[in-house]
């Protein structure tokens, strides 16, 4: 990805902004919450668009509980009515059997209400909050993309969107368990009231354990956490690099190394896990206690007669439901934790301001003439530290212009800046005459054209990789745009031509294979301004020469602005711009640029096969270690 | 099974000769896959079986603790009879009446906290039985990518084997701490609790069970369901994670076309597959679940109906109908379990055929069980009529018939056109691929009878593409060492002619570099890496285009120093920039696989063959041209 980068130097500046954009210390703080009422607020804006179907599934978990609810009303109704001494009745019976089987029904139905639909609900909003996430990036400004790197953002996509996941699988039992909680405290309320008081009052115990508990529990659980995203960093970062490490053979020292972190980890987490399974004995014990109450007090009321026998019985079954859903909400503790934490951090993605919108009446570009200038431009990444420095010039319709200049001089920036990359800090940058701010972004897209240093590939067909998102090209204008740049010999070549899948992003084609098909790709696109990045080195001499006459193809007719390294495409240019600490030194054509004798002919002088790694020897007396 | 033995079979025959065939499995057919699947959660037993002693407690408690479980309406049973007796009679002895209820009280309380603490054990047994095989796995699996030699790496994508590192053996954990001692319990639960109603009441006892085998069914169908749109859903999301990754890896490509609209909707169509998939497993889960649970009520119904008419006609005491009752009451959550049990069935025997898929393949490159430790005399390198194909079938060869010898202190260049097989040299010298014919030797040595890490640590390779580890340059320097001192890590970089450069940082050699480190420069990346290889200092060396982005003057002072740091070195150079390798001692000329033309630069450009039309286009033709009043090209082609 470093690649990706425009340059070096703001590198350094950059990856300390980084720190805070998407900081990964605020884990530490946010971490331990189990209940965060700003982040549920969150959710429930991505609810609103299902609220019809949330209504139903609460109407259906509203039915599924009163039905759980019913369940031992009726038989403890069985009992008393029915089946007290002396008041056996067979009609009554049937008709407590009807009901019953009535309730059953509502359940049953209710239930599978509440599940599938908050279930396949929840999966929705999953797949919402991934596609939000996803979409919010295509908006970011590239000053943010620039600091952040593809693997972060990816375990937010996946990992983060993933716990939320679990989450959501429980709320629908959580949910369920809540209102059965409270609806068998009503209930044992209006059974009994001395009773209830009675038996709940092992709540408070109850209480009081968790209060100790959760401290000590908490700080389990977050430590369990870090230690596995320990684990899982390392063994991704051994698996893009296994080549490395079988070339340098250093299977002994990272299998000890990683031996060493999943050993960590597994304490880590059966420590959590003797902390979440401690509670299950006191809460057993807890309800043990409830019902020895019930059957000490309740069978003593019910000797004297002051308690009805069925009242006993329902207080039975309620006292053993009462603590079930008590201990799914314990056990759900963590995975509430950690879907704190996830959405914490998805909101944070969510919540980076888009920098660059269009204006309020940002106009169409239409038809231009195809010139760019830049006006007293300034621009930087990094505040008081500007790359470019008022520069100033044009390029003519249908002029090729080569940017010059050692590594940090600012040729990435300044061609970044005519696609409205970033935005400039003081000055403008012109399109057809029209300031690129005035504009849409997307009809300035389909005018300038890019083609990047490394040419970047996605895993589909060559024929699906060359159109991209002209998609309104036919095969024929691909098949074209494929000869023209001296693509479609190899491409033919391959088993199944132009519908080979390309696994990898293109790993299966050689680097000169990818330029060319990145070439294609922008000629299809035909845009009449392109911005070309030369690849700057490790291609050879016969592709060197495709790779030329294909650029004089993909050119011609276009006004270029090409970031140079090499000679014959500098050679090439109608025009040469050097530039050096974002400062125009020179410009002119190649010989007239050879006749001053300065900045330009020194690096020529020089004889490097790039002019991208002068910076650190060069400049100083450039014109002396050139030469040997 | 069949085909897989097959394929083993017929490839380690061939194993002798080009193994980049032997690591099969991502190839192989769905089918294949499916057969496995349906055994890893047999295997994930075996594993969990091994842990005997974790084991044994596991299932004991598991079953004690069912037992005091069922102990609970039975006492609550006698309760009620109590109650219910001392009313009837009205005979009011209060003290008999509070002795009888203290009792079962106490007895109540007492089951209740040892169901409490023997459930803890079974779960806590459960969770570090699943947290230890997947410790397990972890280990084996991150041992087995590290010896999966470069083929299987070439073919797999390297975002799937995270996943699978990841999520799948997370998966199997899962499966570990749910299903398994839920499963006895459960099974406890409805044999033993069973057996006792049966005994109590044979009609009311079978009505009260009438539900099991409608449960076994929906869970039998289910599970067959489950796995296979978790295998689905497993697909999806992998692809739906690829496209995603593309997208960022390349946002600037999608800047640049507009392309934001495309690659949403690129997005969309996969999402709404996965999504589809999802939402299929949550009905099936949950249809399921519900046909469980209603047939566990309509059971229910039943024992109300038929044991109330009991009671009515005096056949049956209401204590045992409420002892009934609660039984079923206590089968109410294991039974809502059944559908979590059998999702993490289904979604462990997935992850778990995932998993062992890897750990099954034998690496193609490994030691021979007699291999020895590489003896290094003289340090001289041979081809030996070597072929090699990078396909298992053996179409086509990338090289053909390759014969040198490289001695100390001697160079070879390589050069010829993308494609002809100069990289595959490079490859196949630390054996990272072995030869399909022909052989390797150093020091008359085959290098596939050395032990790999003997002949690695003697080979050092310097490649194009360059890997930095999240980690302080001095951390990548030393990548091959890690005990080295600082002074032999300024060393390496200095030859490296990378010291300059990191002296002049911030933090000098402890900067960070790599993903989260700073951002170096393609020459600055490619200085760090030849540093690295430097170091271990190796007898063989080979540059494979690895200074194509490192400047022709640095280049020849990276030479430079090599040359004086060890004149009794093997150096290949492997380069499109003939100044790299000219005054090589030798030079071969590949094309198509084959050496074409060899000899010294003087006798190539002689001969006026390839070499000298490729020498006249670099000189003449694009790359390089003296400029008017400079002196000759100095950089590349002076001696």
């Amino acid at each position: 990805m470093s690649a990706q980068a425009p340059s070096t130097m703001r590198a350094d500046a950059a990856t300390a902004q980084t720190a805070h954009v998407l900081n990964e210390d605020i884990d530490e703080k946010i971490f331990g919450k189990a209940f965060d009422r700003r982040i549920m607020r969150r959710f429930f804006g991505y609810m609103a668009p299902y609220r019809r179907r949330l209504w139903l599934a609460i109407g259906c978990v509203v039915a599924f509980t009163a039905s759980q609810l019913a369940i031992p009303l009726v038989i403890g109704s069985a009992i008393d009515r029915v089946l007290a001494p002396g008041a056996m009745d067979r009609n009554l019976l049937l008709h407590v059997a009807v009901v019953f089987a009535l309730v059953i029904a509502i359940n049953a139905a209710a239930s599978l209400g509440q599940e599938v639909i908050i279930g396949k609900t929840g999966e929705r909003i999953l797949f919402d909050l991934r596609r939000a996430m996803f979409a919010h990036l295509q908006r970011l400004s590239m000053s943010f993309m620039d600091k952040t790197e593809v693997g972060r953002l990816m375990s937010r996509l996946q990992g983060d969107v993933g716990a939320l996941q679990e989450f959501l699988d429980t709320l629908v039992t959580s949910l369920g368990d809540l209102l059965l909680l409270i609806g068998i405290v009503a209930v044992l309320f209006s059974l009994d009231v001395e009773l209830a008081g009675l038996t709940l009052s092992v709540v408070a115990l109850l209480l009081i354990v968790r209060m100790v508990w959760l401290s000590p529990a908490r700080r389990a659980f977050v430590r369990a956490r870090q230690a596995s995203s320990i684990v899982n960093g390392a063994l991704a970062e051994n698996i893009n690099g296994v080549r490395t490490v079988q070339e340098m053979g250093r299977e002994q020292v990272n299998f000890v190394r990683f031996e060493r972190k999943a050993r960590d980890y597994l304490n880590a987490t059966l420590r959590a896990a003797k902390f979440s399974q401690v509670m299950i004995p006191i809460v057993d014990t807890l309800t043990g206690t409830a019902m020895a109450i019930v059957v000490f007090a309740g069978g003593t009321r019910v000797s004297e007669g002051t308690l009805e026998l069925g009242v006993m019985v329902a207080f039975v079954f309620y006292v053993q439901r009462f603590f079930d859903p008590i201990r799914s909400l314990t056990a759900q503790y963590s995975v509430m934790q950690r879907a704190m934490a996830s959405g914490q951090r998805i909101f944070e993605v969510l919540d980076v301001p888009v920098g660059m919108v269009d204006r309020i009446g940002a106009g169409e570009l239409g038809k231009i003439e195809p010139a760019v200038e830049f006006r007293h431009v300034t621009f930087g990444y990094v505040p008081g530290q500007p790359v470019l420095h008022d520069l100033s010039f044009s390029v003519a319709p249908g002029e090729m212009v080569a940017l010059v200049g050692p590594t940090g001089s600012g040729k990435t920036s300044t061609a970044a800046l005519i696609h409205r990359f970033y935005e400039v800090w003081e000055g403008q940058v012109l399109v057809g005459g029209r300031d690129v701010r005035e504009v849409t972004q997307h009809s300035l897209g389909r005018h300038v054209g890019m083609v990047l240093q490394e040419p970047f590939l996605f895993t589909d067909t060559i024929f699906e990789n060359i159109r991209y998102s002209s998609v309104g090209a036919t095969r024929e204008a691909v098949v074209d745009a494929a000869k023209a740049v001296g693509a479609h010999d190899f491409i033919v070549s391959l088993a199944q031509g132009y519908d080979t899948r390309l696994e990898q992003r293109g790993a299966n084609l050689s680097l000169g294979q990818r330029q060319l098909l990145s070439f294609a790709r922008a000629l299809v696109a035909d845009t009449d301004i392109l911005i070309l990045d030369e690849a700057t080195a490790s291609i050879d001499s016969y592709t060197e020469r495709a790779i030329q006459l294909a650029m004089k193809r993909l050119l011609a007719g276009r006004t270029a602005v090409v970031i140079a390294h090499r000679l014959a495409t500098i050679r090439n240019a109608d025009r040469i711009i050097v530039l050096q600490d974002g400062r125009i030194v020179e410009s002119g054509t190649h010989d007239e640029l050879l006749e001053r004798r300065g900045l330009y002919q020194r690096l020529h002088a020089m004889n490097y096969a790039s002019f991208d790694d002068v910076r650190e020897e060069a400049l100083g007396g450039a014109g002396a270690s050139g030469a040997t | 099974m069949h085909s897989r033995s097959a394929s083993r079979l017929s490839s380690s025959g061939a194993a002798r000769r080009h193994d980049a065939s032997a690591d099969t499995a991502a190839g192989k057919p769905v089918a294949a896959v499916r057969e496995v699947s349906a055994n890893a959660i047999l295997r994930i037993l075996r594993m969990a079986a091994r842990h005997r002693l974790s084991m044994t407690l596991g299932v004991a408690c598991a079953v004690i603790a069912a037992n005091f479980q069922l102990l609970i309406p039975r006492y609550l049973g006698d309760a009620v009879d109590h109650a219910q007796g001392l009313l009837a009679q009205a005979a009011t002895d209060r003290a008999v009446v509070a002795a009888a209820l203290w009792s079962t009280a106490i007895l109540l309380l007492g089951a209740g906290a040892a169901r409490g603490v023997f459930t803890m054990c079974q779960n806590y047994l459960g969770e570090s039985l699943g947290h230890r095989i997947g410790y397990e796995l972890r280990l084996a699996y991150f041992e087995k990518l590290q010896r999966l030699s470069f083929s299987y790496h070439d073919r797999v994508h390297s975002g799937d084997l995270i996943t699978r590192g990841m999520l799948d053996v997370e998966g199997v954990r899962r499966f570990l701490e749910n299903a398994v001692f839920r499963t006895i319990t459960l099974a406890v639960l409805v044999g033993y609790g069973g057996y006792h109603v049966i005994r109590l009441d044979p009609l009311l006892g079978a009505l009260a069970l009438s539900f099991v085998p409608v449960v076994a069914w929906r869970a039998a169908v289910s599970r067959l369901w489950l796995r296979r749109t978790w295998r689905e859903l497993q697909a999806r999301l992998s692809e739906l994670t690829r496209i995603m990754e593309e997208n960022l890896g390349g946002i600037r490509v999608v800047r640049a076309f507009v392309a934001q609209a495309f690659e949403l909707a690129k997005f969309d169509r996969t999402s709404a597959d996965a999504i589809a998939m999802s939402l299929r497993r949550i009905d099936v889960r949950y249809r399921n679940g519900a046909a469980m649970s209603l047939a566990y009520y309509a059971a229910m119904g039943l024992v109300l109906w038929v044991g109330g008419s009991r009671v009515i006609e005096g056949a049956l005491s209401v204590g045992a109908l409420a002892e009934f009752l609660t039984f079923m009451a206590i089968l109410q959550q294991p039974v809502r379990q059944i559908g979590m049990i059998v999702n993490s069935a289904a979604r462990g025997s997935i992850s778990g055929a995932r998993v062992f898929e890897v750990l099954d393949i034998e690496p193609a490159i490994r030691d021979k069980p007699d291999a020895r430790a590489l003896v290094l005399t003289h340090g001289v390198v041979r081809f030996e009529q070597v072929d090699f194909s990078y396909q298992a079938s053996g179409e086509p060869l990338a090289l053909r018939g390759v014969s040198f010898e490289v001695g100390p202190g001697r160079t070879l260049g390589i050069v010829g056109p993308p494609g002809s097989g100069k990289s595959t040299i490079a490859h196949l010298m630390p054996r990272f691929y072995d030869v399909s014919a022909g052989r390797i030797t150093i020091d008359g040595q085959d290098i596939r009878d050395v032990t790999l890490e003997s002949l690695r640590s003697c080979v050092g390779v310097m490649q194009q593409d360059t890997f930095l580890f999240s980690a302080s340059i001095e951390g990548n320097i030393a990548y091959g060492d890690p005990e080295a001192d600082e002074e032999r890590i300024a060393d390496a970089a200095e030859s490296a002619q990378l010291h300059r450069f990191v002296e002049r940082l911030p933090g000098r050699y402890e900067t960070l570099v790599g993903e989260r480190g700073l951002t170096l420069s393609g020459g600055q990346r490619q200085r760090l890496s030849i540093a690295r290889s430097l170091l271990p200092e190796p007898t063989v060396i080979v540059f494979d285009d690895s200074t194509a982005s490192v400047d022709a003057g640095t280049e020849r002072k990276i030479r430079a120093a090599l040359r004086e740091l060890g004149a009794q070195r093997a150096t290949i150079i492997i380069s499109h920039r003939l100044g790299s390798l000219m005054h090589a001692d030798e030079i071969v000329f590949l094309e198509a696989g084959r050496i074409v033309e060899r000899g010294t630069h003087a006798q190539l450009i002689a001969l006026g063959g390839r070499y000298r039309a490729l020498y006249e286009l670099q000189v003449h033709g694009a790359d390089v041209q003296p400029a008017p009043g400079a002196r000759p090209p100095a950089g590349v082609f002076a001696k």
